[in-house]
């Protein structure tokens, strides 16, 4: 890992003080991508990318060049950069945009000349003044030194880049309802097909969507070359990539890791360990949606895409939440489904009634009235919104949040079948029902 | 255009630059929201039928966005709403306990305001400050790390300073620990008024550019 140099936090480890300026952006070889960019050309660009590998960091994974080749011909395009960071568990995006504002905007830049957009927008949620403020002033002291507006750098490329933020849900993290929302609407989203972002996206023009994390790498691969960057880690998910660790570890925060390393290592040597030496008991891999892993069955497996993948989760966006022994996991359970319960637009029904029943449930069993039943009702709520309870989710939903909280509720039931039997046991011991839902 | 009530110069100027940022006014309508919160310290009916008439919808639409996203307050709330995180992260290193606590020292419950109208508790889901866990927002300017007793001097610190602007480091050093990130770059004006002004260099502010 220490082999590679640092991509995306090397500016801000450097000058602690002044990382988010423009002065020590330019003085750290800041903007000399967008001037390369300028000289390469549109299809050179997106072929350095594609070179590159380089995967979304958002949640889904899917290659960043790949995607940027499906953007329909029709003109006007926009690009809207995804600063909806709100995955129980991640906190990288934040970082990248309070400390680094420049490289998202040069890297804004970049992607917007490579898909002929000439309006791209950062939605950046709410609940984030202070990266909204930084990213703002940065879009300002990129105008002013004539890196966005009119004819940058002379070269006859036009780009305006607008600032917008959110309202408060977690649903406008999904594409669609991101645009939605961009569009002064509610943050429902639309089905694909035929709302394909990349055909009918932003004002139902072709439309790119990235994520701030996936954007901040690319002045480093403009200025290293794609190849450099695929050298990085595992040939299928190269690169370096932000990983918040939160939880009961000795060192939360983010890292900047490469792929290739176990999460024996990642927990134990990166995050220091388990608090007060405690044992470990289980993890989240990859954000809130994503299925547990146990120290049994996963410690020793690798941190790639691949070995996450085919391990039943996913990397997701890069949170990686840890839990000791001392941690109820139909508590813990409880809680992520609370989290969906409470996100859910409301638009389909499996996810709104489902989430919904699955959090009463659990509330139900925690407050002392489990019944024999819960486990089999609790698996049954699961399947209708996501068929089979599989990996990756069936859906009966338009978007994932709905399969996002089955997630912790068929971890709970695999790995802690002995939890949910005594939930179970407790409530037969307590006579009277109550009221649940506060 | 109707008959509604024009806002502050100020404000009407804010609108109409913020709207001249996106293709489509529509685009504008959630930042116009901010705009008539900071009017009137909530979002009125009154305020949704200004933004209406600025976009050219029914207010009725423009209601139906507002009380889709948690931010837009239907109701007033008091000169401070503090935001507790109880999500996973935040209920794992005691985000419950930090709630307590701030409902105790402020005397209601989340979702109201005191008496005299200072402190609004809520709790909120994940805001994004995991590593530093449990998290506070005070007019979304985060503190990260409170203990339940800091959380109580902080309410107190509130009620009693009851401070025209706010500073998250100045806040964080005074209640907070740990940090999800800490580099030593410390903010001079991130200051910003009582809930919902954001001002001067709050949300509304990082909406205004120059």
């Amino acid at each position: 890992m220490t082999d590679h140099p640092l991509i995306l936090t090397a500016r801000m480890h450097a000058h602690p003080e002044s990382s988010h300026t423009i002065a020590t952006y330019e003085a750290t070889g800041g903007y000399t991508a967008l001037r390369t960019a300028l000289d390469m050309g549109r299809d050179a660009i997106v072929e350095e990318v594609k070179a590159a590998n380089l995967r979304g960091r958002g949640g889904a994974g899917f290659p960043a060049g790949v995607k940027w080749g499906f953007l329909a011909p029709a003109r006007p395009a926009y690009l809207v950069v995804n600063g909806d960071e709100s995955e129980p568990g991640t906190f990288k995006d934040r970082q990248l945009m309070e400390r680094d504002p420049h490289q998202l905007v040069e890297g804004t830049i970049i992607s917007s000349l490579a898909n002929e957009v000439n309006h791209a927008f950062i939605y950046i949620r709410g609940e984030y003044p202070k990266s909204a403020r930084r990213v703002q002033a940065a879009v300002d002291e990129a105008y002013a030194a004539g890196y966005l507006g009119a004819n940058i750098l002379d070269s006859g490329y036009d780009l305006e880049l607008t600032v917008h933020l959110g309202g408060g849900a977690y649903i406008c993290g999904e594409e669609t309802a991101l645009l939605n929302s961009l569009e002064g609407r509610r943050g429902e989203p639309r089905l694909k097909p035929p709302f394909f972002p990349a055909v009918r996206g932003l004002y139902m023009a072709p439309t790119i969507v990235n994520n701030i994390e996936t954007l901040s790498n690319i002045p480093w691969i403009i200025n290293n070359g794609g190849n450099a960057y695929s050298a990085i880690g595992p040939e299928d998910s190269p690169g370096r990539r932000m990983c918040s660790i939160s939880g009961h570890v000795n060192r939360p925060g983010n890292y900047e890791i490469v792929e290739g390393i176990t999460w024996r290592e990642l927990i134990y040597d990166v995050a220091g360990g388990i608090r007060n030496g405690n044992e470990l008991k289980a993890w989240v891999p990859g954000g809130a949606s994503a299925p547990w892993f146990v120290p049994a069955e996963h410690l020793d497996t690798e941190v790639t895409k691949a070995a996450i993948d085919s391990n039943g989760s996913m990397t997701g966006s890069g949170a990686v939440i840890v839990m000791d022994h001392t941690t109820d996991m139909v508590a813990a359970a409880e809680r992520l489904v609370r989290f969906f319960a409470h996100e859910s637009c409301g638009l389909c029904t499996p996810c709104r009634e489902g989430t919904t029943w699955l959090d009463m449930i659990l509330r139900r069993m925690l407050a002392g009235h489990g019944r024999a039943s819960d486990p089999d009702v609790l698996y049954d709520v699961s399947d209708n919104i996501s068929p089979g309870v599989t990996w990756p989710p069936k859906m009966t939903t338009i978007c994932p949040l709905g399969p996002s909280a089955v997630s912790p509720v068929a971890s709970l039931l695999k790995h802690f079948p002995e939890e949910v039997a005594a939930a179970v046991e407790r409530g037969t011991q307590v006579p009277v029902s109550i009221g649940i839902r506060s | 255009m109707t008959d509604t009530a024009r806002w502050s110069e100020e404000s009407e100027a804010l609108a109409e630059s913020v709207m001249a940022k996106y293709p489509q006014k529509r685009s504008a309508l959630m930042p116009l929201l901010y705009i008539a919160m900071r009017e009137d310290g909530y979002l009125s009916e009154a305020g949704m039928r200004r933004v209406a008439d600025l976009v050219d919808l029914e207010p009725a639409q423009v209601s139906s966005v507002a009380s889709f996203y948690t931010m837009y307050k239907l109701e007033p709330v008091g000169k401070y709403l503090v935001s507790v995180c109880t999500s996973i992260s935040c209920w794992l290193l005691g985000g419950d306990e930090v709630l307590e606590a701030v409902e105790a020292s402020a005397g209601v419950p989340s979702g109201e305001t005191d008496e005299s109208g200072v402190i609004s508790p809520e709790h909120v889901e994940c805001i994004g400050a995991c590593g530093g866990a449990p998290a506070v927002q005070v007019n979304y300017e985060l503190i990260e790390g409170l203990t339940p007793k800091k959380a109580t001097e902080l309410v107190e610190w509130l009620n009693a300073a009851q401070p025209a602007t706010l500073n998250g480091d100045e806040m964080q050093a005074l209640f907070g620990g740990e940090r999800s990130f800490d580099w030593a770059i410390n903010e001079t004006n991130d200051a910003t008024g009582p809930y919902p002004a954001f001002q001067p260099h709050g949300t509304i502010a990082a909406l205004d550019r120059s």
